[in-house]
């Protein structure tokens, strides 16, 4: 049924499509193995390509010399920086990375020249003739390295010494809060980085078409393994001097992203000129090592955190410092240093924040995104933060929350505007689906020593969609095409980039659902600039949201030129039809219909070609007004609360996670089947994260950049999980949806650490929980030196302005009040 | 120099030209255009390259093909049978147990050799077979309920499709 209840007043029919568990659109090309991936495309005479990327973690390059890989048969093209010159990076603010070094490689991995061969076999051989005379130079490793060493310049971004970004926030009269709180405590936390670790590497394929007619000389098609195609498009394009309209970028199928792949990278732009250079497609596909090194993945942070309270527990100020190890270049890295402030204040009401909040540069690989971007670590302070609160308090951890949990429709201290939130709900299921009360009422009295058993809990929120572009225009962030076939056929156009989240799924259910056929009709043509309108891309989990609404606005409008039709053809007025079961038929006697092929045949007679464009932009009344508040808005926010259940030896340190329960807040979920897929598989990512996933250096190079020392859980350890979808639909997302691929992420690694401390009394300050951090914390604990184990301290010497910001009284009072919604264009 | 081997896959038998060490995987992908067979490490460490030899799961990317000249090899293309879909295929697209679909090849590889030894696998006899197939999506909880589902069908249990099962709380 595709009317609401809000638009129709009436009572809300069950939906044919939406809300039922369906495989996805793409599901049998995937279990047949006929999905074609990046490095599956084959084209005739291609060529392959590699990058040389630098042995160390910093130095200056003196020279380099390609003639000797150049003579060696088969190569064709030999590339280096001066090849490139020009400077790219995904944020028009971070434009610091060259295809190819120039001067310097700043950590061990950078590329510093490209090879096309013909065979893959000549690469490696080709790379070593390559003579690259380096001036090593002193490499910072760590937050507290880059601190210590302004000297050593990494970067010519970074405006202090190593400082490439500092921001200071001031959100109400936080002094005169913190005086008034009954209690104070600060705590210091590290998250460690983590790599998104898809299981398809990094792969692309060029291929340039020389026309000599065109000033331009050609066109370029390039075939990569992308989350953001229309990114990877303007980069291009910015780098090889070749106009947008000559360029065209293909995601195929995608083998997970998880933040990876958002990035425009050098590879891509290579293989491009190579392509260009040569006149034959290149194939460029990263190994293993190379995913570790090119990276993008979780920043390491280290957080101060200081919060008042009065004494029954009502947080009243909140002063949180975060320290990011961003690596070697900028990628997301501004949007990161922000976001591990933005959302503090979505999950718990916060009268006063104070937000600071510095990126440094490092010889590491570059971080960027990784799911749950930039809020995922300041998650994990906070929620163990507060746990340690109510512990100090003498008041339960779960109550403590459930006292200070967000209301629907209100608008936070720094300005972000809240809607639905079903925060209360994921609480309370949570809380009666682990049996966390029964579990806590009888703790210990079963352990079997040297098991100790422990539960813990967090909750969390997420964006669905930034609620600005990473260029800011008044352009939508979404667009869908949809065309009707005379033949009954559909097909839908959408930039959106299904990277195994199921967004081209999403697209064909609401479609459906709206013109009343089998999803399984539709074809879909996604990701492709050329053939695509566009969509910004798959980060900060907005497609749902934002492809989503655009979808239902197209075909909302085509729905309506149908019924115009139909209504005349059956003597039915339009506002009584219904489209179902692939036909349009009166609602009050559905004996009265007329087949959708039909139907499309009598519009096209009347109308013309059916084509229909849907887009979608955000609200605009959604932030504050201050510098920076582009970050953290966003249309709608989802909500998840995770227990977790833990065994701890206290032999071996070894911790076993039993289960996790997770209850999110969808929304609706479109597709339950999907949405639960994504809650999962978050769980398990945070999972990972929170006990053994780690990026570790040893003299400037990554340790263990393989998937069998970068520690991945097996069947064997990852927990049983159990998904608990909470629906109270939202009033501005397609069919009252919000996101799912996540949020539910951030609650896991809080409720697995608070969980530890349950089991085994000692908190360990610091991410992964590794047995050794386990075992290190109860020898502090039972000598007497301490409660646990906690980071070093780093100093707060914030050299930026302080930007202070009060929300207007009324725009706190007038929670209920929402932006302008630029969807459903012509809805029935 | 390239030397004329001849492979049986997926019951058609080809001679196949190939560079002596070249892996079972890339000879497979690049000189075959088996491409379902996929990569994620060719370190034998991620499982993407599983492929049947014999019935039994084994790494492509550590198998030298004039090794296995004399063994019947299985990849994701030999699990149909004229156009029909293995239970486990169906069931890991009936439940998601498929999200970005690239470890999905060599774990339905490997699920198949589970239930030629398990027809009835427990979970913990699912977790250890399985433990060499690496999925970055799933958190394997889907992957468990359709190789149960193909188990119950192949065990002519269930022959239409199953129903998913996904517990919504509503307000």
């Amino acid at each position: 049924m595709n009317k609401l209840q809000a638009e129709s007043g009436k009572t809300v029919q069950a939906y044919n499509v939406i809300g039922t568990p369906r495989p996805k659109v793409d599901a049998y090309a995937k279990v047949t193995g006929r999905a074609l991936y990046a490095d599956d495309i084959h084209l005739p005479r291609m060529l392959y390509g590699k990058l040389l990327r630098s042995p160390h973690a910093h130095a200056r390059i003196l020279s380099i010399d390609t003639r000797r890989a150049a003579e060696l048969p088969g190569v064709l093209a030999v590339l280096t920086g001066a090849d490139l010159p020009q400077k790219f990076g995904i944020l028009p603010s971070s434009q610091d990375e060259h295809a190819l070094a120039i001067d310097k490689v700043r950590y061990v991995g950078d590329p510093v020249a490209a090879v096309a061969a013909l065979d893959p076999d000549i690469l490696d051989e080709a790379c070593k003739l390559i003579d690259v005379e380096y001036e090593v130079l002193p490499a910072l490793m760590s937050i507290d390295e880059a601190l210590a060493h302004p000297e050593v310049k990494i970067n010519d971004e970074a405006r202090i010494g190593n400082i490439h970004k500092a921001v200071s926030y001031e959100f109400g009269e936080i002094d005169a809060a913190f005086a008034a709180a009954d209690y104070i405590r600060e705590d210091w936390f590290y998250y460690e980085g983590n790599n998104h670790a898809p299981l398809e590497t990094h792969a692309c394929v060029a291929q340039w078409e020389p026309n000599p007619s065109d000033p331009v000389g050609g066109k370029l098609t390039l075939w990569s393994s992308t989350q953001t195609p229309h990114y990877v498009h303007r980069e291009l394009s910015k780098v090889l001097g070749v106009p947008q309209s000559h360029i065209r970028v293909i995601a195929p199928h995608v083998g997970g992203g998880f933040g990876g792949k958002s990035d425009p990278f050098s590879h891509e732009i290579c293989a491009c000129e190579l392509s260009r250079r040569t006149g034959r497609p290149v194939k460029i596909t990263c190994t293993r090592e190379e995913v570790f090194l090119i990276h993008r993945g979780r920043h390491p942070v280290k957080m101060w955190i200081k919060t008042g309270v009065r004494r029954d527990g009502t947080l009243l100020a909140m002063h949180f410092r975060s320290f990011l190890d961003g690596g070697a270049y900028g990628s997301y890295g501004l949007a990161s240093t922000y976001y591990t402030g933005a959302l503090q204040t979505v999950t718990y009401k916060l009268p006063c924040y104070k937000f600071e909040g510095m990126r440094l540069f490092t010889n590491k690989p570059p971080c960027g995104p990784k799911r749950g971007h930039g809020t995922t670590q300041p998650r994990y302070a906070l929620e163990v933060h507060l746990d340690k609160l109510a512990h100090d308090l003498n008041i339960d951890p779960v109550e403590l929350r459930r006292h200070n949990l967000i209301e629907p429709n209100t608008r936070t201290v720094n300005g972000l505007r809240v809607t639905s939130c079903a925060l209360d709900e994921c609480l309370a299921q949570a809380i009666e689906r682990s049996g966390w009360n029964a579990f806590q009422a009888r703790k210990n009295a079963t352990d079997a020593p040297p098991l100790r058993r422990g539960m813990g809990i967090a909750a969390s929120s997420y964006i669905c969609g930034a609620g600005k572009p990473i260029y800011w225009n008044n352009l939508p962030h979404s667009a869908v095409q949809i065309r009707l076939d005379r033949g009954g056929g559909v097909t839908v156009y959408c930039g959106a980039t299904d990277i195994g989240q199921g967004s081209t799924s999403v697209l064909a259910a609401i479609a459906a659902e709206v013109l009343g056929i089998q999803p399984e009709r539709i074809h879909l043509e996604t990701a492709d600039t050329t053939l695509t309108p566009v969509d910004l891309g798959s980060y900060s989990s907005r497609v749902t949201f934002m492809a989503g609404n655009a979808a239902l606005a197209a075909a909302h409008k085509l729905q309506q030129q149908l019924f115009a039709v139909v209504a005349e053809h059956l003597h039915v007025p339009a506002e009584r039809l219904h489209a179902a079961n692939d036909g349009i038929y009166d609602e009050d006697d559905p004996g009265i219909m007329l087949p959708f092929a039909q139907a499309v045949q009598l519009a096209e007679a009347r109308f013309g070609a059916l084509v229909a464009a849907g887009s979608y932009t955000p609200p605009e009344d959604i932030h504050g007004d201050y510098k920076g508040a582009g970050v953290g808005p966003s249309p709608a926010y989802s909500y998840s609360v995770c227990v977790a259940q833990v065994a701890v030896d206290e032999e071996t340190g070894e911790i076993t996670v039993e289960k996790l329960w997770l209850a999110h807040d969808v929304g609706l979920a479109l597709n339950p089947l999907l949405v639960a897929g994504q809650v999962e598989g978050g769980a398990y990512m945070g999972y990972g994260e929170a006990v053994m996933e780690q990026q570790v250096f040893r003299k400037g190079r990554h340790k263990i950049p393989s998937l069998l020392d970068y520690k991945l859980a097996t069947t064997i350890d990852t927990p049983e999980i159990e998904t608990i979808l909470i629906e109270i639909p939202d009033r501005e997302g397609p069919f009252g949806g919000k996101e799912a691929g996540q949020g539910p992420l951030n609650p896991v690694i809080p409720a697995i650490a608070n969980a530890v401390y349950n089991a085994i009394g000692v908190r360990i300050d610091e991410v992964p929980i590794t047995p050794d951090k386990v075992l290190k914390a109860l020898k502090t604990l039972s000598q007497g030196k301490g409660t646990g184990l906690q980071p070093t301290h780093s100093p707060s010497p914030w050299p930026t302005r302080l930007i202070t910001w009060q929300p207007e009284e009324d725009l706190v009072a007038d929670g209920q009040r929402t932006g302008p919604v630029s969807v459903r264009g012509g809805e029935s | 120099m390239r030397e004329l081997i001849t492979l049986h896959v997926n019951g058609e038998r080809h001679e196949v030209a190939v560079l002596l060490h070249h892996t079972l995987l890339e000879v497979l992908r690049e000189d075959m255009g088996l491409i379902g067979t996929k990569h994620g490490c060719e370190l034998g460490e991620c499982g993407a390259c599983t492929v049947l030899l014999d019935g039994v799961p084994v790494l492509s990317c550590l198998t030298l093909p004039v090794e296995v000249q004399e063994n019947e090899i299985t990849t994701i293309e030999g699990l149909e049978e004229h156009g029909k879909l293995h239970p486990l295929q169906e069931t890991f697209a009936e439940l998601g147990a498929a999200q970005c679909g690239y470890c999905t090849p060599g774990i339905l590889l490997s699920g198949v050799a589970l239930l030629q030894t398990h027809p009835h696998p427990t979970r913990e006899q699912m977790k250890d077979f399985l433990a060499g197939n690496l999925c970055r999506c799933t958190g394997y909880t889907k992957i468990y309920a359709a190789v149960d589902a193909a188990a119950q069908r192949m065990a002519g249990g269930d022959p239409a499709n199953v129903h998913p099962q996904v517990e919504v709380a509503h307000e």
